[in-house]
């Protein structure tokens, strides 16, 4: 039930007093609830979950958290698999 | 072109340097639980649990709303559906969930009007086209959950559409995780805690609760690789003898967490005691609505009763939920148990421990 799906803001309109939004989910297009994340802007991403967006997602730290496992690869050559660290 | 998209975050060649990296650094065994049973879904589906080091032992949580709903809560949405008056709508889960006699499919069946909805702002809109029903929806899940059903009971308020109303049902994370630590039978000793939850709620309410305990808690994603570096950050914790609350989920998760969906929360709902299927009664669990929005309760509007129910004998799920008993553990588990005919919840529920080791050929030779 918790399940997220990141997909990307189209369109932000307004129904019946409640902030609403189109979101693109890879082609398929739904009606998201974004009165949970009112500064969001056409074009950022955001979680949804239910028909709503939990929050909008950051690219930058998505790039930041990749780059670190970059970092991993250094740490392995030092630790072979199975070999334990001094 | 984004790094969001999902596939990011399920590469094979990050999975095996994550991998690599736990092996390298595990010295002995650790029991750590993912929370969420979206997670438990996961590893079970990707194999995640046969990768890692023999010691490290994956524990699998509470986190499956329909699991933990309690067979109060079921018998009452039972009765609300057979009314005829009523349209019941729920997640889809919900419905295939064994009560202590009927399921609402077979209330279904039986003429009820149960319709299933992807989002509680649809049952609103049904409310709106069917003034002349009552509309009711079971409101089960996390705190993942609430902000979408506090919306749905304040776009209602705002457009006069008082023939909506919910069962509310829902539960908190942190109690829970009170409970199982505060237990004589508990062996986790780290926690992956549920990403969108913290999504939504952020991770500062957990920073006592890893003081308190000296367990180290671990904010972690869905994809192969965010529980992979969430296992990975958990165990360097816990093998050098830290226990902080670490994120690794950044890209959805901050300390703070969303503050507008928290204040929606807290303007609808606030805490409430609450009884847990197969746990039992953990204090200020779950949340009901706040005075102003009574009239929103369906028990404003039905007399429900309180029943004292009985569970199947042969159903272990109480212990598998606890994380003291696995799926295999069940003597019941894929023989009269099995998603065609469960005995228990976490057989039905895409979340639950006992449906993952089902659908993932978890059979014990």
């Amino acid at each position: 039930m918790c399940l997220g799906i990141p997909g990307q803001v189209t369109d932000i309109y307004d129904m019946e007093g409640t902030l609403m939004s189109k979101v693109d989910f890879g082609g398929v297009v739904q009606e998201v609830c974004v009165a949970t994340v009112p500064e969001v802007k056409v074009g950022q991403y955001v979680l949804v979950h239910a028909g709503f967006a939990l929050n909008i997602l950051s690219d930058q730290e998505a790039l930041e958290t990749i780059k670190l496992f970059e970092e991993l690869e250094k740490f392995n050559q030092e630790h072979p698999s199975g070999e334990q660290p001094e | 072109m984004t790094t969001l998209t999902n596939a990011n975050f399920r590469s094979e060649e990050l999975t095996q340097k994550l991998v690599a990296s736990i092996r390298a650094i595990t010295t002995r065994p650790w029991n750590i639980m993912e929370i969420c049973g979206g997670q438990t879904h996961a590893i079970l589906q990707y194999g995640l649990d046969q990768l890692l080091p023999a010691g490290i032992q994956l524990i699998h949580g509470p986190g499956c709303p329909v699991c933990v709903t309690s067979l109060e809560s079921i018998e009452q949405a039972l009765k609300i559906a057979r009314q005829d008056d009523v349209i019941f709508t729920s997640f889809g889960d919900m419905l295939r969930v064994p009560g202590a006699g009927q399921d609402l499919f077979s209330a279904r069946a039986s003429g009820a009007d149960v319709r299933v909805v992807y989002s509680p702002m649809e049952a609103v809109k049904i409310a709106a086209l069917n003034s002349q029903k009552k509309v009711v929806f079971f409101a089960v899940g996390f705190e993942t959950t609430v902000p979408s059903i506090a919306q749905s009971v304040l776009h209602a308020k705002r457009n006069g559409i008082t023939n909506f109303t919910i069962l509310p049902a829902n539960v908190l994370v942190p109690p829970a995780m009170h409970a199982i630590l505060s237990s004589p039978e508990n062996r986790v000793q780290g926690f992956l805690a549920a990403g969108h939850v913290c999504a939504v709620m952020g991770y500062w309410e957990y920073e006592p609760i890893a003081a308190r305990y000296h367990t180290p808690i671990v904010v972690t994603g869905f994809e192969p690789v965010d529980i992979l570096n969430g296992i990975l950050m958990t165990v360097q914790q816990l093998e050098a003898g830290m226990h902080t609350v670490q994120n690794a989920y950044r890209r959805a998760v901050t300390r703070e967490g969303n503050l507008t969906a928290q204040g929606i929360i807290a303007q609808v709902f606030e805490p409430v005691d609450r009884n847990w299927r197969g746990i039992g009664l953990i204090p200020l669990s779950g949340l009901g609505l706040r005075p102003e929005f009574q009239t929103f309760d369906v028990h404003e509007h039905f007399e429900l009763g309180h029943e004292t129910l009985a569970e199947s004998p042969l159903c272990i799920a109480g212990s598998v939920l606890r994380g003291v008993a696995t799926p295999h553990d069940c003597p019941a588990f894929g023989r009269q148990c099995t998603p065609g005919t469960p005995l228990g919840a976490p057989m039905v529920s895409s979340e639950g421990a006992c449906a993952a080791y089902y659908r993932y050929q978890r059979v014990k030779a």
